[in-house]
């Protein structure tokens, strides 16, 4: 390994949907404890990374190292046992409807650890102190806003204890205020837990706030166009495309 | 309001001057471009085309659309399209229109298919359907293979649940129908068989017809309609919601969390609801047979009892297990391969409920052949 900090390696990944190519030739690394921005325009293919470093879509070519290991050329069972250190959160949530906020938290502690059902509730109360959502355990998703879903998503990721948060698109749909907390909430995480934290959006503010690093996808040219520190990117990139992004289209062409 | 007018005439250095007057607001009766077109398209092209609005009154949309019209145009020609004279807001709309190119291979070009390549697509598509199923099928037996092993995740509270819905709720709308059949199949046995004298037998006619045939394939349609469909639509809705991948990402089999409980609880409740059906039936049966052939409850308990053996019943059951692992499947796999959208849950639950019929149909009639040549 080149840096001795570095948990996760994309190497030469290229991802397409049948014939249609989303994305080819990324390469970047990210380093235990980033707040990671996976960034580009609407349709470029950010979500499809984040599948695909999750497990849930196949790349085409290239694959994905974490700790120095391969994620998909290696054995369905090792797949799993590290599928078991993400937590994911999804664009709308994706609470399983059919169950209680303690029960999809509950769910994973149930499959994967010795404790009992006393145990589970705790744990799964705890997790939703976490998230400012005491008190809800026996509400169905259906019954809470689609912000309290969202900090409820993020409690069911973290019920395994994750070392790598996955967020799609996290302040999408918030509120300023509810937004800002959120990523309050991501930093704490990380701070307190060593998270490492890797989220797609295109939410400027957020992406300065809390990113330390960062991969920009281009739609038109279909690979990424920088990666490093959005804020250092923002002023000193010399891809006009990338800093025109992050300076919501203001950026002079000769910087 | 003035009547909308377009004119064109040719002006200085090869200019096509473009008089726009009235008022030009959609809904009203305008002239169209294509009198400019015209002109433009000639040989050799105007070198540039400029507009005179001076007697423009109000205008909208209807404008815009026109002068989009001629500004394409000349673009195809080489033409100069000069906006000078246009209005400023026209040519700050025009400019926002324009301001982004139209994406390379963007426009989708519907062609319209012939009949042959029509054909040759469904019959791909039947094929591809039916590797897919058989693939979910293997899926299916996998699964089975983990919870025998004691190694699949479920919640044993959502097996439970899944067996009541498809189960004591499907009691109400088996009883009415199963009654129905059996009073339906009692009155054409008695008007037929009174004619030969042997009204009698309307019993066996019911018992065997309910037991053997009716009753398995009557409650696998009812619960093709109810719960394949509800099955379609469940896991579809997980699955447009992310919820499946949530599983995924956990580590968890989708599979043996969402299908095989549901596989199971249907399977275990459709013989229960065929034994239930045919009884409702012969009771349907009972009260058209004893009111109208004049005999007695005893006579006709004791014919039907003649009527039907362990033989019937059992084959009965058997049949009921088949069409209800079809209907579950059927429900289950096109809920798995539901589309990203509230149309394709629509689409899948209409597919579970007529692939699942069609399933039971054409396994009856396998079955009753095998039936025949086996004796039972």
């Amino acid at each position: 390994m080149p840096d001795s900090d570095a948990q996760i390696l994309v190497e030469d990944l290229t991802m397409a949907y049948g014939d249609f190519l989303i994305q080819a030739d990324l390469n970047f690394t990210i380093n235990r404890g980033d707040v990671f921005i996976i960034m580009g325009g609407s349709g470029c293919g950010k979500s499809t990374l984040l599948k695909t470093m999750i497990g849930l879509k196949s790349p085409d070519k290239g694959d994905v190292f974490y700790n120095g290991a391969p994620f998909w050329s290696s054995s369905h069972e090792h797949q799993e046992i590290l599928k078991r250190s993400f937590g994911t959160t999804f664009q709308a949530g994706a609470l399983w409807s059919s169950m209680t906020l303690a029960e999809n938290i509950g769910l994973a502690l149930r499959q994967y650890t010795d404790l009992g059902d006393k145990a589970i509730r705790e744990v799964a109360a705890y997790k939703l102190m976490l998230v400012g959502l005491a008190g809800f355990e026996d509400y169905y998703p259906n019954e809470i806003s689609g912000g309290m879903m969202k900090r409820a998503g993020l409690a069911r990721a973290m019920a395994l204890d994750p070392e790598i948060l996955f967020f799609d698109e996290p302040s999408a749909g918030l509120d300023p205020i509810s937004a800002k907390l959120l990523d309050d909430l991501i930093l704490e995480l990380r701070d307190s837990l060593g998270t490492t934290v890797i989220i797609v959006t295109h939410e400027l503010a957020s992406i300065f706030a809390i990113g330390n690093n960062s991969v920009f996808l281009d739609p038109v040219t279909k690979t990424q166009l920088a990666t490093g520190d959005p804020n250092d990117l923002r002023d000193n990139h010399e891809n006009l495309v990338v800093r025109n992004f992050l300076q919501r289209g203001m950026a002079e062409t000769n910087a | 309001m003035t009547e909308a007018q377009i004119k064109a005439a040719p002006g200085d250095g090869g200019t096509l001057v473009v008089t726009v007057s009235g008022d030009w607001l959609l809904g009203a009766s305008l002239p169209g471009p294509n009198s400019v077109l015209q002109l433009l398209r000639q040989s050799p092209p105007p070198a540039s085309v400029a507009f005179d609005t001076s007697l423009l009154g109000d205008w909208d949309t209807g404008l815009i659309i026109a002068l989009l019209a001629i500004q394409r145009e000349a673009a195809s020609q080489n033409t100069n399209f000069d906006e000078a004279g246009l209005p400023d807001g026209a040519r700050r709309l025009l400019d926002l229109a324009l301001a982004v190119a139209e994406r390379e291979g963007a426009r989708r070009h519907a062609k319209p298919k012939r009949f042959l390549e029509r054909v040759g697509d469904s019959v791909l598509e039947v094929i591809e359907n039916g590797k897919e199923l058989l693939a979910f099928i293997g899926e299916l037996v996998l699964s089975f293979g983990r919870y025998a092993r004691g190694t699949a995740t479920y919640l044993r509270s959502d097996l439970l649940l899944y067996i009541q819905q498809a189960g004591a709720q499907a009691f109400a709308i088996v009883s009415v129908i199963s009654f129905l059949i059996g009073m339906i199949f009692a009155f054409v046995g008695v008007m037929q068989l009174n004619m030969f004298g042997a009204g009698i037998y309307t019993a066996d006619l019911v018992a065997v017809a309910m037991v053997r045939e009716m009753a398995p394939i009557m409650t696998a349609i009812i619960m093709a309609g109810r719960t394949g469909a509800a099955y379609a639509a469940q896991i579809g809705t997980m699955k447009v919601n992310e919820e499946i991948d949530a599983l995924k990402t956990l580590g968890m089999q989708p599979i043996d969390f969402l299908v095989t409980p549901r596989v199971i609880a249907l399977v275990l409740m459709m013989p229960l609801l065929t034994m239930y059906s045919s009884l409702m039936g012969i009771l349907g049966g009972m009260g058209v047979g004893v009111i109208m052939l004049d005999i007695s409850l005893v006579q006709y308990v004791a014919q039907t009892m003649d009527a039907v053996g362990l033989n019937s019943l059992l084959g009965g059951l058997f049949k009921s297990i088949v069409y209800g692992s079809l209907v579950a499947l059927a429900g289950c796999q096109q809920g798995m391969a539901c589309g990203n959208s509230a149309l394709a849950v629509g689409q899948s639950t209409t597919k579970a409920v007529v692939m699942g019929i069609v399933l039971i149909v054409i396994s009856a009639s396998l079955l009753t052949v095998i039936y025949i040549n086996i004796g039972i």
